[in-house]
């Protein structure tokens, strides 16, 4: 398994735009995506279970990836916070 | 049998076409329990359900981007991935297998879980998202119970659109092309529904009651949008006589098309400037097309709804620019943002009101959002260097806001000069005056500002004290009382002794008994939605505006508006 933390740092944090984004980028892995945020974890894959985190600025969030693919979803994930914003 | 409903005018020409109702059906459900046996069954029911919605909003979606751009369309996205959200589809499942649940029931139960989530978060952005899992699941439902969902953005062929109201999302929908008219059961000539289709130009009828009572989708429907009739089923003589009398109005649009390139003249040789409203760059055609000689409110609110996040500084640049490139140098009064009341933008999180339109709008919202503000009177600057702008500050009450308002300009075209960029020197700086207390001390404004735009709409809710949401006191939205008259009066005075101009942006400026009467009061710019613009131009041509001085002198001494109207039919039908 993988896993690794990102502190959030945009003004409105996870957004529903972003959240979209991050849904489809976790949606292209076989393996079993999870985001933990305030001890509560929710599928990667779901965007009502991760808009309903309802994560902010200055969060630190950790994603879990479990599959053949971990690795990679893992860096696609860590490229997409950062590009959309997210993550500094 | 033919019927005629009568209802209120609220945008000219004849339209004959079937009826496309916007109205939503009946998704009560029936059976609430899968019988024994049928789970396999159901489950591929909610699935077919699903993967048919899924078809629907990537055709809207499609619309939304072309139509209004990929900004707009992001929202569709997210709904998208709502539909193939594993944590939604296996409750659902779960419930018709292991609960016995019918596909419909099971969609509900799940659906309301997420809504109470998300109604519970302590975040009116979060909050909002519950009605976009309403939204999807309702598509969903429907499918499920084998009824058709209002679509307005597959219309392919003529109809006139019928609902209860149309709000702005239902009129983003819409494809001009096909939409020839509209008939709604509320509103009033200044509702949204009726401004929209000023704006594109299609006839309208508004109040009718009972409209979507009394149609069905697919019958044939006439729109007089002059007389405010509107006849369902006409038979073939009536059909006959409306498609003459649309001819005819073709044929004076015709006439007045020839003075688009005329100015603006009284019969004794009086000019004044007839500008349009807009709300987007896209306006502009319509702008053009009916010769306004200039744009006498640019609503910048429009760039800041139906998105999730404050348009960047760029984005706002970009629009203003191309709008002052477009009127190539004509004036342009560029209204800063008038959020708040009635208008909502949930990425800012504004408290709730008891009284909103007292409440924390406008200028008020945006001298305590500094950032904000800033940030647009920046693109605005910016922006100066491109065409001929005026700025103007909405809700002013009192000098200091108006003081205040204008620090922050100086302050950030100071800096901008710092830096190098290119800012206009001369910008105009003024306010709409919407507010009693501003028109009562405009002489004391008239001092500071460099011109005044009258809101009407606001002018007149806050003098009667009449809510213009509020049909109970519809009777009170008077554009010619005497108690109006003698605002505008002063407001304009006071603009003159200044040396400086009074302009009017509200439905009254474009209303042709109001027009005798500004005119007579001396309004030096008249802002209406551009399709009145040439109206009003021939109108003004045949008035003397020393006879319009008379009666203007004359209406502001009635007591009543009953007076005042008989004294501009006697004045203008003696011509």
């Amino acid at each position: 398994m993988e896993q690794k933390s990102y502190l959030i740092t945009d003004e409105t944090g996870i957004h529903a735009r972003p959240a979209t984004i991050l849904v489809q980028t976790a949606s292209k892995f076989d393996s079993d995506i999870q985001l933990e945020y305030n001890a509560k974890k929710v599928n990667l894959k779901s965007i009502m279970g991760v808009m309903s985190l309802g994560v902010g600025k200055d969060s630190e969030v950790t994603v879990y990836a479990e599959g053949k693919d971990e690795e990679e979803a893992l860096e696609a994930i860590t490229e997409t916070l950062s590009k959309e914003g997210l993550t500094e | 049998m033919s019927k005629i409903l009568k209802g209120i005018g609220a945008s000219d020409g004849v339209a004959i076409a079937a009826a496309y109702s916007l109205e939503e059906p009946d998704l009560t459900i029936g059976q609430t329990s899968v019988e024994e046996g049928q789970e396999d069954r159901e489950v591929e029911n909610f699935k077919g359900a699903f993967n048919q919605s899924k078809v629907e909003i990537t055709k809207i979606r499609n619309h939304a981007e072309e139509a209004v751009g990929p900004e707009h369309a992001a929202i569709f996205d997210a709904h998208l991935l709502v539909l193939d959200d594993p944590e939604f589809l296996g409750p659902i499942e779960d419930g018709i297998r292991n609960d016995k649940k019918s596909a419909a029931q099971s969609l509900v139960d799940t659906r309301d879980q997420f809504v109470a989530i998300f109604e519970g978060m302590d975040n009116e952005y979060m909050k909002e998202r519950a009605a976009d899992i309403k939204d999807v699941s309702k598509r969903v439902l429907a499918h499920i119970l084998g009824k058709e969902l209002p679509d307005p953005s597959n219309i392919d062929k003529p109809v006139v659109i019928v609902a209860e109201d149309l709000t702005p999302s239902d009129t983003a929908q819409l494809d001009k092309k096909f939409v020839k008219g509209f008939v709604t059961n509320i509103g009033g000539r200044t509702s949204h529904s009726a401004i929209m289709s000023r704006s594109l130009e299609i006839p309208a009828v508004v109040g009718t009651k009972e409209i979507t009572e009394v149609v069905k989708v697919g019958d044939q429907i006439i729109v007089d949008g002059s007389a405010g009739d509107v006849i369902v089923e006409p038979s073939d003589k009536e059909i006959k006589a409306y498609e003459e009398k649309a001819a005819k109005v073709e044929e004076e649009k015709a006439e007045l098309q020839k003075l688009v390139d005329e100015p603006s003249k009284s019969m004794d040789g009086i000019e004044v400037e007839l500008a349009a409203n807009i709300g987007t760059p896209d306006d502009l055609e319509g702008v053009t097309s009916n010769g306004a000689e200039g744009i006498g409110l640019y609503r910048t609110e429009f760039l800041y709804m139906g998105r999730n996040e404050i348009p960047s500084e760029e984005e706002q640049y970009e629009a203003y620019k191309k709008v002052l490139e477009g009127m190539d140098g004509k004036p342009v009064v560029v209204r800063t943002l008038d959020v708040g009341g009635d208008k909502e933008l949930p990425y800012l999180d504004l408290p709730k009101e008891m009284n909103p339109f007292l409440g924390f709008r406008a200028v008020r919202m945006t001298l305590d959002n500094e950032e904000l503000f800033r940030t647009q009177l920046r693109a605005l600057l910016r922006a100066s260097a491109h065409g001929n702008l005026k700025i103007m500050f909405p809700m002013i009450a009192t000098i200091d806001e108006f003081n205040r308002a204008k620090a922050l300009l100086i302050d950030e075209k100071e800096k901008l000069v710092e830096k190098g960029t290119d800012v206009k020197e001369d910008i105009e700086v003024g306010i709409m005056i919407e507010i009693p207390s501003a028109a009562i001390i405009a002489d004391q404004f008239a001092k500071v500002v460099d011109f005044f735009s009258i809101g009407t709409n606001d002018l007149i809710q806050y003098t009667m004290a009449a809510d213009r949401m509020n049909e109970a006191v519809s009777y009170l939205y008077q554009p010619y009382h005497p108690a109006l008259l003698r605002l505008i009066q002063l407001v304009i005075n006071a603009a003159h002794k200044e040396g400086k101009w009074a302009g009017m942006c509200g439905e009254m400026a474009g209303d042709e008994k109001a027009i005798p009467l500004l005119l007579g009061l001396g309004l030096d710019e008249f802002s209406m939605s551009a399709s009145s613009v040439l109206k009003a131009r021939k109108q003004i041509s045949g008035l003397k505006k020393t006879d319009m001085e008379k009666l203007a002198l004359s209406a502001v001494d009635c007591a009543e508006t009953e007076e005042v109207l008989a004294l501009v039919e006697e004045y203008t039908n003696r011509a």
